[in-house]
């Protein structure tokens, strides 16, 4: 039915500028909530953790070079501090919306459900990218204090593509929270998936099926971590397995970087939308 | 500012087999106060979800200051202020920056957000807590601070739900004066509530509703004269025992009473015609009668007798 324009329409803000703001209180009430405290806790500990091995066993692996050094601090952790503040930023983001209330706050305004979305993304991935740079200057604060300031490139190629990791994870972290009404159930889904789901999936799908599991987002992190290999790791390796008597040869197979750039970009992208999709349709019922 | 408008057209809700809302035709329009009344699950919360884009109707549009709110949300709710249920602002955030969130939502200007925040939270009484986080926050703080947000941008429209929900006497009765003097300022109101005296006190029409079909639509005055059965009815308490042939002889005749009836010894049960002017000639002519009335207080209003009659039929 036609209707014509109200006298008054003209003076609430763009989309883009209402994102720009529910991204400004989004992340006030981020780095004010608990789970921000909680999750640079955790990073810190993690962080202490390995200070205090690297400095009492002196692995000599590790040290041999700042590139093997990087490896070993960096390639085993960084996807998990990404993991983590994706749960925790993510996991209950817009599910919280709708079992806090706080949905009845804000999307009664003359504000399109997107710029919520979109907002809230962007404060996610401010905390999380908060919380990745002081993982980031420890580890560099550590890597200067064993090899001076000699940081090899390849570090920061996979402290980027950790990042671009971090887009995807939120991507997927958001897509779930939009399926539930209740924050446990996003957060726990969005914590299965991300902390142990991706990589069962990865193994049985390369060891079982022997195809390579290009759609699972765990195996494109692994740029992240073979980057910073002496040399890059072969696309395809077939290794022998001793079992009981029988050798058996399994595939096994590494991601290239442009490859797990675009499996981690297309994540980001096709959970992002979906999710938002399906925010869209949501009711508050 | 143009006159203030809210239609319902042909507006339904079905979940599964259960209609919500069913067909709901209704325009409101002009600065008044309207009163939306059903039990429980009549469909009052759906349809004010509906006009604030929370849910999506299965059929027909809803309109507010003449664009539809699904497809023309931000035109549509530009100028409209709500309160839904019973809304949580992020736990983190204080009043004036839960405020300011929604100052900035609403194109409020930065030069004038301050001054706005700081008076309507002064007007809901919560000025000194406008800077204290609201995660510790009671139902009833956190339910006045809703009802600022609400007043923010001089809106022209009010979408009210049970807008007194968890507040204290005090509490509703500010609310009750805040929602009356909105009304003198071109405002349109739509409030649900299922508290009669409330709707009875605050609003000027009513629009009732049932099993998702709207029974009635008019001025208060005329749902009360067209479906209640006796008008209002008081209740007046004795000091002594009412002597015999005293409420029949004059009781019962005091003008526009049009039934007086012994509840027990020592209270009897009056019902009338002529609002509140007839409730006041009435316990004028008692207190004349010498008969000892020691209290005198409403105990039926015409709003409610009609309500009562009027859902009971959709039973």
């Amino acid at each position: 039915m036609a209707k014509p324009e109200p006298e008054t329409w003209g003076e609430v803000p763009g989309s883009m500028e209402q994102a720009a703001i529910t991204t400004r209180y989004t992340f006030l009430d981020y780095i004010r909530s608990r789970r921000f405290a909680i999750l640079l806790i955790i990073m810190l500990v993690i962080s202490a953790i390995l200070t205090f091995v690297f400095a009492y066993k002196r692995p000599v692996e590790a040290l041999v070079d700042p590139l093997s050094f990087y490896s070993t601090w960096w390639g085993m952790s960084a996807t998990f501090v990404v993991a983590l503040s994706g749960i925790f930023f993510g996991g209950d983001a817009i599910s919280s919306e709708f079992q806090n209330r706080t949905g009845y706050f804000v999307l009664p305004n003359p504000v399109r459900r997107s710029s919520v979305y979109v907002g809230k993304f962007a404060a996610a991935l401010i905390a999380a990218s908060i919380i990745l740079v002081v993982f980031t200057l420890i580890t560099v604060a550590n890597g200067v204090y064993y090899f001076g300031f000699t940081v090899p490139f390849a570090f920061w190629e996979s402290a980027f593509f950790d990042w671009v990791y971090l887009l995807a994870v939120l991507g997927f972290a958001f897509l779930v929270s939009s399926s539930f009404k209740s924050g446990a159930y996003s957060i726990l889904v969005s914590a299965i998936f991300l902390l142990f789901a991706f990589s069962l999936i990865e193994s049985l799908v390369e060891d079982l099926a022997g195809i390579e599991p290009w759609f699972v987002l765990s195996y494109a992190s692994q740029i992240v971590g073979n980057v910073l290999d002496a040399s890059y790791p072969a696309h395809v390796q077939t290794i022998p397995e001793m079992f009981g008597a029988h050798v058996i040869t399994l595939t096994v197979y590494n991601v290239g970087v442009g490859e797990g750039l675009v499996i981690l970009l297309a994540y980001f992208v096709v959970t992002s939308a979906l999710g938002l999709y399906l925010f869209e349709r949501k009711e508050f019922n | 500012m143009s006159n203030p408008s809210l239609e319902a057209v042909g507006l339904s809700k079905r979940y599964g087999t259960f209609n919500a809302v069913s067909d709901l035709n209704l325009k409101l329009e002009g600065s008044k106060c309207v009163g939306f009344l059903g039990p429980n699950g009549a469909g009052k919360t759906t349809t004010l979800k509906i006009f604030t884009d929370l849910i999506r109707p299965t059929g027909g549009h809803a309109f507010i200051n003449g664009a539809n709110v699904h497809t023309s949300k931000k035109q549509a709710l530009a100028h409209v202020g709500t309160v839904i249920e019973t809304p949580e602002i992020y736990s983190s955030l204080t009043p004036r920056e839960g405020l300011s969130l929604i100052c900035a939502h609403r194109g409020v200007p930065k030069s004038e957000r301050r001054k706005k925040i700081e008076e309507v939270i002064e007007e809901v009484k919560m000025g000194e807590w406008i800077d204290k986080r609201t995660g510790k926050f009671s139902k009833g703080m956190k339910q006045r601070v809703n009802i600022a947000s609400a007043l923010l941008g001089d809106p022209s429209v009010l979408l009210l739900d049970e807008p007194t929900t968890g507040l204290d006497p005090r509490g509703m009765s500010e609310v009750r004066d805040i929602v009356k003097a909105l009304k003198s300022r071109n405002r349109l109101i739509f409030m649900s509530s299922h508290l009669l005296g409330e709707v009875s006190e605050v609003c000027d029409e009513v629009a009732m509703i049932d099993h998702g079909k709207l029974l009635v639509y008019d001025t208060i005055s005329n749902v009360t004269t067209k479906f209640s059965k006796g008008g209002d009815t008081v209740e007046v308490g004795l000091i002594r025992p009412l002597g015999a042939g005293v409420l029949e002889k004059s009781v019962a005749s005091i003008a526009n009473v049009t039934s007086a009836e012994r509840m027990d010894d020592r209270n009897l049960r009056i019902t009338f015609t002529g609002g509140l002017a007839s409730q006041e000639s009435i316990l004028s002519e008692l207190a004349k009668l010498n008969i000892g009335v020691v209290s005198y207080r409403p105990a039926i209003s015409g709003l409610e007798d009609a309500y009562l009659d009027l859902i009971k039929e959709t039973l």
